[in-house]
Formats: C-alpha cells, structure tokens, sequence
C-alpha cells in the first residue's frame, strides 16, 4: 500500500469511526465544550492522525538535531550531551545583596547567572535621581556605576561563569561594565561569556523600558552587536525576546511572529552597518515565555527554530550552519501565577518548564511561586530551582532528542503556527517593516485586542483560572514574601555621592565630552563607553549625555 | 438640551513601572462602560499625575502600579491632592499591592485597592456605586 | 458628593486665571449644564486676546508631537498655552479614550499651560460649540494661545477646527490614502499646511504631491496657505511654523478680514437665536403633549417639517413671520 493509500484507508475509517463510534458517547454525554480552541485561536480537533501530517517529509521538515532545519534541535547531542543552563533571573537591594543571592543559587546548583536590576537603573537614571525616589532596589538589583558592578561580581570567576543581563537602554554601559570586570580578573575579553538583551524593538510595544527614539536605539544596538562581533566572540550580543510581547498579552503565534520579525530587523539593520552575515548571525540569540498550553508552546519553540533556519537560509543567503542555529533562552510566564493560592504556582511553572525541556531549550529560568506577590523568597526559589533539575534528573525527558517529534497534534500544530508567522512576515514587509509599523500601531494594537479578549474570557469563566475565578477558597494561604529593606535607597545613595567626591571627576568631565563627540560623528561608541565607565561615570551621567543627542521618546498608546 | 454628564476618569502609572497591560485593559473597558478615560502613558510624577486630575476635573483617579513604589508614591500624591484641594475626588489603586500594605493605603485615603486577579465588571461596578456625585 | 462653587464664583476664578475654576468651567461647558449660557455671558466680556491655533491631521502624522514642540517654543517665547484635545466619543457605548496629552505630558506642571482633554459626545452641533466655549474659557483667563486640537477624519472635526482662527492641517510622508480620507472640508479652510518627519526619504515627495493638490485649489484668496516642512521629533521647522502662524495673527487684523470676523459674529447670533428659539418651542410642544402628533405628521409625509416650523412660528410670533 502506497503512503496515500494508506492515508486514505486511515480517512475511511475516521469517518467511519465520527459515524458510529463516536455518536454513542456524545449522545451519552456531550464534550465539555461546543469547540476547542486554544488562544491563539486554533481550533483543536478532538483526534489527530496520520492524515494531518501528509504532508509533512521527515528529511525536508524535521532533519536530524544540529542539521538544517533544525526544527529537532541545534545541537547533535542537545541534552545529552549537555543539560540546558538553569539560570534563575535574580536581583534585589543593594549589589552587596544580590551577589550572596548569585552565590546561595550558584551553590544550589544553577549553571548561570542572570542579573535583574532596578527600574532607575533600566531606565538610565541614578539612584538619586528625583524619578528613582523610592524605586531603588525593589525590582532588581541597583547600579548606578562600575564600582557597583564590581560588588555584585564579587568572587565570581567570570572565565568560569556566563551571565545574562537583562539591560535594553543602557545595555552598552552595562556590558562595558562587565567587561570592565573581567579585565581586572583578567580574563581575556575572548574567553567571557553572557548574554545582554539589548532589543530595543520590543520595547517600543511591549516592555516599554524606552529611552531614545527607534533610530538611535537601533544605532546602539547594532555598535554593541558590532562590537562584539570582533571583540567578544563568546558573548551574545542580543537576545531578541518575545517573553514580554507575551506578559504584554501577545497570544504564542504573535509572540513567534514578532519576535522573529524584530531578529529580520536586526539582521537588516547589521547588513546595512556593513558586517557580513555569518560574521554575527551565530551569537544571535533569542528569549521566549513558556505558557501554560503544554503542546502549544512546543509546537512554537519547534516552529521558531525552522522558521529562522530558513529565513537565514533563503533570506539572508547564510551559508555557516551556526548562522541559522536559534539558540534560546526560555522563562516561564509570569503573567500566569496567581496571588491567590500561591503554592499552585509551583504546579504551574513545572508544566511550562516541561514545555521548554521537551522542545530543546538551551536555558531556562523558573519562576518562584511568590513572584504574583513579590520578588522571590530563598525558599521559593530554591523550588524553582528544584523543579528544573527534578525535570532533568527524575523525569527521564532529558535522556532523548524532541520526543515529540511525529505526534500528529504536534506537527500539524508546528506547521500552522509556522504558516501563521509566515503570513505576518508578509503583513509587516507589506508595511515597510518593524519600525513603519510600530509607528502605524500595528503590533501595540495586536496585543491590545489580544489581551483584551484574554481578560474578557477570564471575567466571563469561558477561560478557568484557578483558585482565581473557580476552586476558590475564601481562607488565605498568608506566605512570607520578600520586603526589600527602604534603608537600601538611603545606602545607595551615600554611597553614590561617595563614589562621586572620590573618583577623579576631571576625566570623568573629559571622558564623557569625548562621549558627545564621538556620538554626534555616528561612530561605534562601545571603546567610549568602555572607558568612561571605567573613570566611574555613571549610567546617568552617559545616558544624560546620550539624551541630550538622541532626545527622549514616549510610547505610541493603542488601547 | 439633556446634560451630558460622563464620569471621568483618570488612569495614572506612578513611577517606573512599565506594566501597563492591566491599565490599557482597564481604560478600554471603562470606555467601553460609557466613562472618558484619560490615561497619563508611563512614568508619571506625583506632580503630573495631580495636575493632570485637576486640569481634567476627573471624578475617578485610577493609580496602577507594580513594581512595590506605591509605598513611597502613593502618600505623596495623596498629600498633593489634599494641598490642591481635590479630596472629593475617588481614588482607587490596583497592580500587586500586598495585603499587609491595604490598610495604611486605605488610611491615606485610596478607597478601593484592586489586586490581581480582580475582574473588571468588578472595577467598573465599584466606580458606578462610588464615584461623587457632583450638585 | 462633590459641592460645586456658584457660577459667578467660578467665573471669577477663570477671569483670575485659577485652575481648578478654569477646569470646573469647562466641564460646566461640556456638560451642557444649565448654567454654561450663564458662564459665558460672565467671561464673554473678557475674551478675544487669544489666538486660537487649530490644528488637525490624520493619525500618526506626529500631530502630538509637533504640538509639544509648539507648546515648548510658544513658553520660550514667554507665552501661556491652552490646549484642547478632542477625541471621538463612541457611537456603540458612550466612552471615549483620551490618550492626546501623553506626549505633552512634562508640560503639565509648568502653570503657563493648561491641557484639557475633551471628548466628541456625539450631540448635534455639540462638540463645535463646547470647544468655542472652552476656548472661550482658556482666553478669558488669559491665555495667549489657545490650541485647539483633533483627528483631521469626519464632518464634525471640520467643525471643531472652524472654531479656531488659524488652521493649521499636518501630513506626514507615507500615509499615502489617508490623505485622501481627510475632508475636502479641512482643505479649504486651512491657513497653513505641515509636511511634518521632514528627515524621512519619501518627504519630498509628499511635498509635491500636496504642492500638486493645492494647485487644484484656484479660489482667489487673500491669504495664501503655505506649505512647511517640520521635523516634530527634533523639533525643526517648528520656529518656522510659529513665524508663519504669527503672520496669519496679524493678517486677520487687518480690515478685510474684519469682514470675516464680522460675518462670524453674525453666524454665531444665528446659531444661538436658532438654538433658543428651537429649544423653546419643542419644550413647549413637550409640555403640551404635542410633539409626538408632529412627528408623526412628518413620518406620514402628510406636514413636511419647514411648513411645521412656519405654523408654530406664526402661533408664536404672531403673522410677522
């Protein structure tokens, strides 16, 4: 029998099977709904077979791991050969503070660090500046210059640890500062390794942590990719993120499509500074949320990897492997865990990180059950910790490569999330591109109408939340959450108005008019930056310099 | 000639805090309920988030915040309303306020504190039955 | 419970210029509430020191943008500002979303300007008289410039902007059909066009093309519009426009378009004695239990409504009609 004759018997008896079989239990008792459909809004069949994959060529879609298209994973021997990083975003209070949290978690058996720092610091003000007044340390870590990033390394062996910084508008400053410390290690810049986010284009719609208009923004981006492309060959430039275009309430095929359309745009934006394309596309790196539909967010991590495989192929003409190989980092989606009965979160978070486990993720933060209330408790996050290494060590997911691969709900799901993402692609080109559309409104208008509908199936229960708007209970479950002392504010800033009477102040004032200069000519402004960090300027005082050249931008509203 | 009376509403994000996927939700839905919302966008100061109050003549100010400035916010913007004279307007706070934080915001005069997880027919419902009425 | 202030008092504070009365004062306006006409006639003696800017284009033309540089440039100038933002209110539920202040939002705090935010609401004529009246209220407490604000789509947005003395009617490249979407109505009557994001490789050619459709426009005009070019976001050309808006200022002055002033005043008296009298007589035919009769004389196509209007008039009047 020929493969489609076979699909045919198969369809003759489904057919047959929705005829006889099936009415007789649906006469007995109905499904729970009329249709299924996941938020993304596609429709999920009450059984899939071989006929929804008929299409589908072994060699041509799925590959084996670390071939074209990738879509079974980047790497030959994936966990194999060696388990995903378990890097748990951290930070809170003082640089003194987060680095015993680096060394508690390292110690409980993380693999890699991931720094959080504070809103005036993400936003490039100092921490006593009139917009910092009681944000300082409560949402992350707070550096104001190189001399608290020197604390919050302390006694980390940066040849042996990477970090990732999660650090948009400032990011160049940031990484200067970290490079800064690995200098006085002496660790050769060859040998550092970490990850900044430094993607711009989603906070225009989403995170919204903007500084400076698209134009200069993109310009920042592109110097740090740059640079590092000669200078720092270990370390990931960017890590383009969907996480937030998610939280923001982006549904998992927006989610896929922006994001990797936001990657287009920063390939285009290196091909027009003049780098070759397998020069950078290898530390392109990427960062995505996993949710709760377990089989959904596989089916996207899967789909993202052989989309970007092929647009690096057929778009961007790559012909290094490892420029089409999408390396991910995956975090498990905040917006998912409720205040209300806490400790369900745990149960939660451990189905979004099998999601991510079985669909190939490089790394892997976990969030802490008290994270709807706080920033995490020792004891919550040592739980996040433990559910990653239980997934890696006792649920036997780990021991093989894609395992889902050939499920027909799987496939079929990868195929149509990818046909989706390719239809926004043509949407976006059609509309000149991310930054003609970001200004036209189009994505925040997406997300807008997509989060809206979310919180609009959650108020009428056709979407169960629970303990939230079903299996609640009126007694609480009071937890001990994390109070960041407001004593660390009153330190931060003595210590900062320190740092400023004893630094040498002249080639501070020297080191950022030549910052000026060099920003106005358009050159790569990292070397600049890296030396005026190293004079201890702060992130405010660069930023302020950067501000008065780029100006200031505020977000397009769609609501 | 009927009077036009609209509830007006103002929906403010104090601080650094950029999550406003709750604030933009909770804007269209009180336009959606009939009520004119004027929404401030990001990083608002105590001072604009009050001008703005006044300027707008608002009979709702609605404070979205989750990033736990509230402590250090929320006082001094009601300090400025009392000082301008706007203590007859409704206020009402949502985001992650923790519970053991809902009484002292109450005593400052935030009537209504709206944690995660609230609905928000919830919110709307609350603003109909509380919002002044103007003689 | 929220007491308000006698309206003499919150006259008196706008003539003082004090901004709670000066908001208290517009939301009376707005409201459509009894007391407005009073208001007016309180502050009417006040007013006409003002010049009112209008200033419309479609969406995403960095119409908000352009304004806070305005705003910006009019302060360093030493003048004090009123903005009025109009937004559509929402023909299914009533709400309106206005979002037009966030990016003038630093300005707020500075005491020499004062934003209001105001919604259609989709009443007959309303929204075109209300903002008059705002604006009436903003120059009465001494603002020198008054801006007046909206989305260049729609008839009663022409009619917003007509409130203004100088119309000011914003482009930007690459909005290609909207364009077209805004109305025939706005492009007659503006005094000056902006070509705003100048820095964009495609502006020139937007330039032309509304250079093309001015040509079009033969009307002998006194006044003629020109065309500028802004960069909103870095604030060039913005000097420029507040040159040319000047010019337009002192262009209104003199005698020829006194007669213009002159024909606006007596539209205005038109529109108040229509609005009176009308009101005046469908309260009566309420009042006696007689409108419904009309109207269903109308439905029928058995009175059509002007010779309705002529028999209530003479019964009123007496035969002088």
């Amino acid at each position: 029998m020929s493969d489609k004759e076979k699909i045919d018997e198969i369809a003759k008896q489904r057919e047959r099977w929705e005829k006889t079989t099936l009415p007789k239990w649906i006469g007995q008792s109905p499904e729970r709904k009329s249709e299924f459909r996941n938020h993304s809004g596609t429709l999920i069949k009450r059984v899939y077979t071989p006929e929804d994959i008929k299409d589908l060529g072994y060699t041509r879609d799925l590959g084996f791991p670390g071939e074209y298209p990738f879509t079974r994973g980047v790497h030959a021997t994936m966990h194999r050969g060696r388990l995903w990083t378990m890097r748990q975003f951290s930070g809170y209070g003082t640089a003194e503070q987060t680095n015993q949290r680096f060394k508690y978690l390292l110690k409980e058996g993380e693999t890699g660090l991931s720094i959080a720092f504070d809103y005036p610091s993400i936003r490039g003000y100092d921490s006593d500046h009139p917009f910092s007044k009681g944000e300082v340390g409560i949402c992350g870590v707070t550096v104001s210059s190189l001399k608290d990033m020197e604390v919050l390394l302390n006694g980390i062996p940066l040849n042996k640890v990477t970090t990732s910084m999660t650090i948009n508008g400032p990011a160049a400053m940031l990484l200067a500062m970290y490079m800064a410390v690995g200098d006085k290690q002496g660790v050769p810049r060859e040998k550092l390794g970490g990850t900044t986010q430094n993607d711009v284009l989603k906070e225009f719609f989403a995170q919204k942590l903007i500084i400076f208009p698209p134009k200069p923004s993109i310009k920042l981006v592109t110097d740090i990719i740059e640079y590092c492309t000669k200078h720092v060959p270990r370390w990931n430039p960017i890590s383009i993120s969907g996480y937030h275009i998610r939280e923001a309430g982006a549904n998992a095929v927006q989610e896929l499509a922006f994001t990797l359309y936001d990657g287009i745009t920063y390939v285009e934006s290196c091909l027009e500074r003049g780098m070759k394309v397998d020069e950078f596309a290898p530390r392109l790196s990427f960062f995505f949320a996993a949710h709760n539909d377990l089989f959904e967010e596989i089916a996207k991590f899967r789909a993202a990897r052989r989309i970007w495989a092929k647009t690096m192929k057929e778009r961007f003409h790559a012909k290094n492997p490892r420029s089409m190989w999408m390396r991910m980092h995956v975090q498990t989606a905040g917006f998912t865990l409720t205040a209300q009965q806490p400790l369900n979160n745990i149960t939660r978070v451990t189905i979004q990180a099998l999601s991510a486990v079985l669909a190939g993720t490089q790394s892997l933060h976990t969030n802490s059950f008290d994270e709807a209330l706080a920033l995490p408790s020792e004891e919550a996050v040592r739980i996040a910790l433990r559910t990653q290494q239980i997934i890696a060590h006792e649920s036997g997911v780990a021991n093989t490569i894609d395992p889902l691969a050939g499920s027909y709900y799987v496939e079929n799901l990868t195929d149509e999330m990818e046909e989706r993402t390719m239809e926004y692609f043509r949407k976006l080109d059609d509309m000149g591109g991310a930054i003609p559309a970001i200004e036209k409104g189009f994505f925040q208008k997406e997300i807008a109408d997509s989060s809206y509908e979310y919180q609009k199936e959650v108020d009428e229960k056709r979407r169960i939340l629970v303990g939230v708007n079903d299996y609640t209970t009126e007694e609480k479950q009071p937890i001990k959450v994390l109070r960041v002392d407001p004593k660390v504010e009153e330190e931060q800033v003595a210590s900062l108005h320190k740092l400023k009477r004893e630094r040498d102040n002249r080639k501070v004032n020297e080191m950022l008019e030549k910052l000026h200069y060099v920003a106005e000519k358009d050159e790569n402004l990292m070397p600049t930056i890296i030396d005026t960090v190293k004079a201890y300027a702060t992130i405010g005082e660069i930023c302020d310099v950067l501000r008065k050249i780029y100006g200031e931008f505020k977000e397009l509203i769609v609501i | 000639m009927q009077n036009q009376r609209k509830i007006r509403v103002l929906i403010a994000k104090p601080g650094l805090d950029s999550h406003d996927r709750g604030a933009k939700i909770l804007a269209r839905a009180l336009r959606d309920a009939g009520m004119e919302v004027i929404y401030t966008g990001l990083k608002q100061t105590p001072e604009q988030i009050v001008e703005t109050a006044l300027q707008e003549d608002v009979d709702v100010i609605g404070l979205s915040i989750l990033s736990g400035a509230h402590k250090t916010l929320f006082p001094m913007i009601m300090e400025l309303l009392k000082q301008k004279g706007l203590t007859d307007v409704l206020v009402v706070a949502g985001g992650i306020i923790p519970e053991e934080d809902v009484p002292e915001m109450k005593k400052l005069g935030i009537k209504g504190i709206f944690g995660p997880g609230t609905r928000t027919d919830e919110i709307i419902q609350y603003i109909f039955e509380n919002v002044p009425k103007r003689i | 419970m929220r007491t308000l202030p006698k309206i003499q008092e919150i006259a008196r504070g706008v003539l003082a210029g004090d901004r709670r009365s000066i908001a208290r004062a517009i939301t009376t306006i707005e409201n459509n509430s009894p007391k407005a006409q009073e208001l007016i006639t309180s502050i009417f003696p006040h007013t006409g020191n003002a010049h009112v800017i209008g200033l419309t284009g479609p969406p995403g033309s960095g119409k908000s943008t352009l304004i806070n540089k305005i705003i910006r440039e009019y302060r360093r100038k030493g003048k004090t500002v009123g903005v009025i933002a109009v937004d559509p209110t929402s023909p299914f539920t009533g709400g309106a979303f206005l979002g037009d202040r966030i990016r003038m939002q630093e300005l707020s705090t500075d005491q020499g300007v004062f934003i209001r935010s105001m919604a259609t609401r989709n009443y007959l004529g309303g929204i075109a008289k209300a903002t008059k009246n705002a604006a009436k209220v903003l120059d009465a407490a001494g603002k020198d410039i008054v801006i007046v604000e909206t989305v260049g789509a729609g008839q009663s947005e022409v009619e917003i902007i007509k409130v203004a003395q100088t119309i000011v009617v914003l482009f930007a490249p690459g909005l290609g059909d909207e364009i077209q979407a805004i109305k025939a109505g706005i492009m007659e009557i503006a005094d000056i066009f902006v070509v705003n994001k100048a820095d964009r490789t495609n502006a020139d050619k937007a330039v032309m093309d509304i250079q093309a459709m001015l040509q079009l426009n033969n009307k002998e005009k006194m006044w003629k519009p020109p065309l500028l070019k802004t960069t909103a976001l870095t604030g060039e050309g913005v000097s420029q426009l507040i040159e040319k808006i000047e010019e337009h200022r002192l262009f209104l002055e003199k005698e020829f378009e006194r007669k213009r002033s002159r024909e606006k005043a007596e539209a205005e008296l038109v529109e108040a004695i229509k609005e009176k009298v009308a009101s005046s007589i469908i309260e009566e035919l309420k009042r006696e239990g007689k409108l419904e009769e009309f109207l269903q004389k109308i439905l029928e196509k058995k009175m059509d409504p002007a010779s309705i209007a002529e028999k209530l008039l003479n019964k009123k009047f007496g035969k002088q009609i």
